[in-house]
């Protein structure tokens, strides 16, 4: 039998020792082979993609990017590991988190059940986006763009707006545009503290809101209208009298 | 062992809601009934007749009174002790009178000898539940007090578990050492926590906790010790520091990649004892809401050993959090203030 290629992401040295231990404990059982490990979150979607990995133990909690998180930004990749998440949090809290979708391991973990939760992924394969997008409470952090080999992560903060466009969605910062295949109302749901809608196709960030001012649009459409001024980037973005109103009284908000 | 002080709520309106009150509250109105009945016929079927015919006159009144009052009790509550009391022997008054004019002829004695009456076993029966409350509220300041106890984070025990089941095979002396040690925190969090300890024991065990959390973390925790002045005779109660030194790392290294530098510093001050935590301020780090819960259970209990003369105190100053804690320096056979 091929051996499972196996990458362990814990942010405490003794859990991850300990995995070890108990993954050569099973070998007999499912043979695998250890590929990779970190201590922390953002390292884990920095080095995993390239490792070949096709499992990962994933402990939740965890410093510089939560488990949870994690696993979503892995699930934009072409071929995603499986992911089994270990915790030390008790069923309550696991419930709290709503995990009971996914599959996970109480710590300590036991031998028996690593082994079960490893066959189990060889059957089932990667887990479901869907499925760990629901189980997520908290917003994510960054956004990710999944390339062949690697993950590019952009930090929620640095985007000043996003536009759709047929079936992309343009991420906007400073520095430049990333294309993301997302659908715009559910970053929408998941974002509502940080952007606001200015227009059927574009959000932009409360915080980079700097002023408003006229527009004169070309075109058909010789109504006036406003144009959203904002911080960092040079485009003006028009605001759709639907939603001036609620623009309007996200700047104050936004400026303190 | 140090007692504890009087519940402050003890002069508290009872709850009307609760059985027991309304049990008691029927028992002593009957017995008066009964009394009455005793004291007023010589020949024992003359009492029985007298029985039940007080019980005609003081059921309803007595019935529509606990009704009222279980409907009011969230509004009693909420009212002053003695306004409250007030409030309960006129309604007692009112219903008695309510009870005269329904009745008319048929009720015995005169009107304003009734009515006397009612607002007298209102009386008595408010004394005897302020009486009754204040008998057990002792009990109730030291079930709080028990419920109040610092419980670890079941986080913290599995993760210790599993670092020590990892080094079992690759240094099995650490792990008896670590073993000990978690038995002798537990050993304390499962103590009953109503006597003071000494603050010599209070160090060795935050020393036996931070040696746990040094095993788990390794280099990402850096703890540094300030304890040259602490007065180690000092008493204070049980598990005040190790929950502050808990919370520090779970708040202030954990959710940190690199290494998170802790201080634990107590000292004297002429009658004063001060101890003083710090930790990284991690903004974005979740359960802040638990911090201020932990901190709020560990307040209470100071102000149930030490009332107004202890202090807690947390804030943040640039990118550290801090906790103080400040009691009166107070050692064994010592008088204390009263």
């Amino acid at each position: 039998m091929k051996e499972l290629r196996v990458y362990i992401a814990d942010d405490e040295e003794p859990a991850r020792a300990r995995l070890k231990e108990l993954l050569a404990d099973v070998h007999a059982d499912v043979p695998t082979s250890v590929v990779g490990e970190s201590a922390n979150g953002l390292e884990v979607v920095e080095r995993l993609p390239a490792s070949g990995a096709r499992l990962l133990l994933l402990d939740i909690q965890m410093p510089g990017m939560s488990g949870l998180e994690v696993a979503r930004h892995l699930a934009g990749l072409e071929s995603p590991p499986a992911i089994v998440f270990v915790t030390a949090h008790d069923r309550h809290a696991v419930e709290a988190f709503e995990l009971n979708a996914l599959d996970y391991l109480m710590k300590p973990v036991r031998a028996e059940r690593l082994a079960a939760a490893l066959r189990k992924s060889l059957v089932a394969g990667a887990t479901p986006i869907e499925r760990l997008a629901r189980a997520a409470r908290a917003a994510r952090e960054y956004f990710s763009i999944a390339e062949r080999n690697r993950i590019v992560l952009v930090p929620v903060t640095d985007v000043v707006y996003l536009k759709a466009e047929l079936k992309y969605v343009t991420l906007r910062t400073r520095a430049g545009e990333h294309l993301i295949e997302e659908p715009l109302v559910a970053i929408e749901r998941e974002f509502a503290e940080r952007f606001v809608r200015v227009h059927r196709n574009c959000l932009v960030a409360r915080a980079a809101i700097r002023g408003f001012e006229r527009g004169s649009s070309a075109g058909a459409d010789e109504e006036q209208h406003w144009n959203v001024v904002l911080e960092g980037v040079s485009e003006r973005l028009p605001v759709s009298r639907r939603q001036w109103s609620t623009v309007k009284g996200a700047l104050p908000e936004a400026k303190g | 062992m140090v007692s504890i002080r009087q519940n402050p709520d003890a002069d508290a309106l009872p709850d009307f809601r609760n059985l027991g009150v309304i049990a008691r509250v029927l028992i002593v109105v009957n017995l008066f009934a009964a009394a009455a009945a005793l004291a007023d016929e010589s020949a024992w079927l003359a009492v029985l007749d007298a029985l039940a015919r007080n019980a005609a006159q003081v059921e309803p009144p007595l019935i529509a009174s606990l009704l009222l009052l279980y409907a009011a009790a969230p509004l009693l509550l909420r009212l002053p002790y003695l306004a409250g009391c007030a409030l309960i022997v006129a309604l007692a008054v009112a219903l008695a009178w309510a009870m005269h004019l329904a009745l008319g002829e048929l009720a015995a004695g005169g009107l304003a000898r009734r009515l006397t009456l009612a607002a007298l076993i209102a009386v008595a029966v408010l004394a005897y539940l302020r009486l009754h409350r204040r008998a057990y509220s002792p009990a109730l300041a030291e079930a709080r007090l028990q419920a109040l106890q610092a419980r670890i984070r079941p986080h913290f025990l599995f993760n210790s578990l599993n670092a020590v089941l990892a080094l079992i095979r690759r240094d099995p002396r650490r792990a008896e050492r670590a073993l000990e040690d978690l038995s002798d925190l537990f050993r304390a969090l499962m103590s009953d926590g109503r006597s003071l300890v000494r603050l010599a024991d209070e160090i060795a065990l935050i020393e036996r906790y931070a040696a746990i959390e040094q095993l788990r973390l390794g280099e990402r925790l850096r703890l540094s010790w300030e304890l040259d002045d602490a007065p180690v005779d000092a008493l204070l109660p049980p598990l005040v520091l190790q929950p502050l030194l808990e919370n520090a790392v779970y708040h202030g290294v954990e959710p940190g990649t690199g290494t998170g530098d802790v201080l634990v510093r107590i000292e004297r001050r002429d009658k004063r004892v001060l101890a003083r935590i710090e930790n990284p301020y991690h903004e974005s780090a979740p359960g802040h809401a638990g911090n201020r819960m932990a901190l709020d259970n560990i307040r209470e209990r100071l102000m149930l050993f030490f009332d107004a003369e202890a202090r807690l105190e947390s804030r943040i100053e640039g990118a550290r959090y801090l906790v103080e804690i400040e009691i009166p320096y107070r050692i064994e056979g010592a008088a204390r203030p009263a």
